[in-house]
């Protein structure tokens, strides 16, 4: 037996992007941002770790560093939508009003799946076709709820805006997107190889056997496989999906060749991906998973940027110090017995802080050389373009 | 001994702690004597990480016992598993079942078909709930810890996934009998939330979506809520300014301390402070939602064995189970 032949090599960035010589180890966000050879920012992470907040603020923080930036957001919470003034979602890049003067420009977007798969359809199929495929019940159930459809669309429009971008009118010259809420986390990476799959799968040709002749297909189990898709699916699901995909099959190449693009995009050194996490156990499972994942695909990472971080407050007292003194104020005057509030405030936060420094420390001894950065826990929620600015300022550690 | 099976949902925002709650409440229903199947949809293998037991197969499996013979078994349930079995049970598809991965169908209908996925999770916990041993349910209760607030409403209404590829046939029988147990008696959607204002809004809009759709609500639970650490004396001072840094300073002294620390101590109580109001505000928000509150502490020493013990005892209180 031959051993297999390794693969071709791939070509490799010699430094991850945004980080610094000087402080390695840290996320440099602003020399992410200013390097004008990022073109494509993919901010992902588990859920409720604040990986839209994170793609809105990287946006507005560059287009006031004078790059034309488009964030390209999937479910924003309506806050969050608001404070970029989003208000519809009509899958078209808006204006964000109230960014600083400069050469910079910002625009946001909330994808909408559906009309984003129609759209391709419409633009790839003659108008008979396209009229018959958007009314085929089975096209309808799978482009609106079809729990991978979003991770596809969110691909397809990244691949239109970043074709837009460069080859077209150079209206932007760097998109963020936030990737969807997928249950499992990369599950957008997935999706150009699960699609290619699929259409070469047997299913789909089975699926195609009445309207091609089924000659070639009469293979053992095919008999067995109608009979058992009939039994399951009931007649009409099966005449419904054969329809669709009759109509779908000269589309079928398209889709394709488009979602391999944008995974090349993907892989390619204009993208950075930066993976977004809380300093919860959970989270950070997950950020870990995310960071071994791009590596294994060979995606850029920039690096980490853990969110609603708590410090240690006041210098020079520890945990033990704090709950003596303040067992002993307790008692005291009125300021003795303030001051002893004060010390159990501080108290509890070294605690959060020490397990959460346990978390980073248990990231950074499993992921060597992975940049990150930490932001602090603020007291409310960004409603507005100045919450972002300060998210960027502290993203980016300038105060 | 199980004369029905009652099935608790716990669905929540990301980051809101939805599997330890899960876990706490299975735990507390074993407390009761009860034998519990606590299960995940999500392939996240959240439970086996906080009970520190290997990954879950696609098996039921005893993970904890409760006083008066309770226990609770997890299962991890992934579509693919649950697919092969339902077809294994419903249509003796021994061989077919194989000619179906083969031809990449199982894949297919797991993964693309829509709401194939869903009716496949929820079959699942639909067959555990009736089971049977002899006479009686197998188990007490089910609890499972579901997909995210933003998502749930249209996981459980399996119906209407279904709606628009099987108006007749097998599926769509197998989803109205899933259906019938979602809205029974013995269901409860519980919204786990943080006080913060996106959670918080997510789940009075899950309560409206959950509530337009006939789907029962339980308890909204309040986790990781912070408990005040100053007294209004303290907070008085502080807000109105009337105690100074340097006699902190000097009390701090008194005690042994670096007088220096009593500014950075002072900001760090007046946000500690601002949080709480926060925090507050967004219970106000809740007070209104119409369903009974529950609060869970938030424990600084984070997750283990015990504190899902301590989070079991509080729900088994409030009066979750």
């Amino acid at each position: 037996m031959t051993p297999k032949p390794a693969p071709p090599p791939r070509k490799v960035k010699a430094t991850p992007r945004g980080m610094s010589g000087a402080a390695a180890g840290t996320l440099d966000v602003d020399a992410l941002l200013a390097d004008r050879t990022t073109e494509i920012i993919v901010c992902c992470g588990s859920g409720g770790v604040g990986k839209t907040t994170t793609a809105a603020a990287l946006g507005l923080r560059a287009a006031e560093q004078g790059r034309k930036v488009c964030v390209l957001t999937i479910d924003p919470a309506r806050r969050l939508a608001q404070s970029m003034g989003l208000t519809e979602l009509d899958n078209t890049p808006r204006p964000v009003a109230g960014v600083g003067a400069g050469p910079g420009s910002l625009d946001a977007m909330m994808l909408d799946m559906k009309r984003t798969f129609d759209e391709v359809v419409e633009q790839q199929a003659s108008p008979e076709k396209a009229a018959q495929i958007l009314s085929n019940p089975f096209y309808v159930a799978l482009s609106s709820s079809f729990a991978g459809t979003q991770e596809y669309m969110a691909m397809e429009k990244l691949g239109q805006l970043h074709g837009q971008a460069v080859d077209q009118d150079r209206r932007w010259d760097l998109i963020i997107v936030d990737t969807p809420p997928s249950r499992s986390a990369l599950d957008f990476l997935d999706a150009p190889e699960r699609l290619s799959s699929m259409l070469d799968g047997r299913f789909i040709k089975l699926l195609l056997a009445p309207a091609k002749g089924p000659a070639k297909l009469l293979t053992a189990g095919f008999g067995i496989v109608t009979s058992a898709l009939n039994k399951v699916l009931g007649a009409q699901v099966l005449t419904d999906m054969q329809t669709f995909v009759a109509a779908f099959d000269t589309l079928f190449g398209g889709f394709r060749q488009r979602a391999e693009g944008t995974y090349a995009l993907l892989q390619a050194e204009e993208t950075a991906f930066v993976v977004v996490a809380s300093p919860e156990p959970a989270a950070m499972r997950e950020a870990s998973y995310f960071v071994e994942r791009l590596a294994g695909e060979n995606m850029p990472l920039a690096g980490l940027v853990i969110n609603r971080v708590h410090d240690e407050g006041a210098e020079g007292i520890t945990e033990a110090d704090a709950e003596s003194a303040g067992k002993r104020l307790e008692v005291g005057s009125a300021t003795d017995k303030l001051t002893a509030d004060l010390l159990a405030i501080h108290a509890a936060r070294l605690k959060v802080s020490a397990r959460e420094s346990r978390l980073k420390s248990r990231f950074a001894a499993a992921h060597t050389g992975v940049p990150t950065v930490s932001v602090a826990a603020l007291a409310g929620d960004v409603h507005d373009l100045d919450g972002l600015r300060e998210i960027g300022d502290l993203l980016a550690k300038k105060d | 001994m199980a004369l029905s099976t009652q099935l608790h949902v716990v669905t929540g925002k990301g980051g809101t702690g939805k599997t330890t709650v899960a876990a706490a409440l299975a735990m507390a229903l074993a407390g009761e004597g009860k034998k519990v199947l606590l299960c995940e949809v999500e392939g996240r293998q959240g439970i086996a990480q906080l009970f520190d037991v290997p990954p879950l197969p696609y098996e039921e499996r005893k993970i904890a016992v409760g006083l008066g013979g309770g226990a609770v078994y997890a299962l991890a349930i992934d579509p693919e598993s649950a697919l092969l079995e339902y077809l294994a049970m419903y249509y003796r598809l021994g061989r077919a079942g194989k000619a179906l991965d083969r031809f990449g169908i199982i894949d297919f209908a797991t993964t693309i078909a829509p709401g194939v996925r869903d009716v496949l999770l929820t079959g699942k916990v639909y067959e555990a709930a009736r089971r049977r041993e002899g006479r009686d349910f197998t188990y007490d209760a089910i609890v499972m810890d579901a997909p995210p607030t933003g998502r749930i409403t249209r996981f459980l209404n399996v119906n209407t996934e279904v709606a628009g590829l099987a108006k007749v046939g097998p599926i769509r029988r197998q989803a109205d009998s899933i259906m019938e147990m979602m809205r029974s008696p013995d269901t409860r959607v519980h919204l786990v939330t943080v006080l913060e204002e996106m959670p918080v809004q997510e789940t009075i809009d899950g309560i409206a979506e959950l509530t337009s759709q006939k789907l029962p609500i339980g308890h909204v639970i309040l986790n990781l809520v912070r408990p005040p650490l100053v007294s209004a004396d303290t907070r008085t001072a502080l807000l109105s300014r009337t105690v100074t840094v340097e006699a902190v300073g000097a009390s701090l002294e008194s005690a042994g301390l670096d007088p220096k620390a009593a500014y950075d101590l002072m900001s760090g109580g007046v946000a500690d402070i601002k949080r709480q109001d926060l925090q507050e505000s967004q219970r106000e928000i809740l007070v209104d939602c119409g369903r009974p509150l529950v609060e869970l502490p938030a424990l600084t020493e984070g997750i283990d064995l015990g504190a899902l013990f301590e989070l079991a005892d509080k729900l088994k209180n409030d009066g979750v189970v």
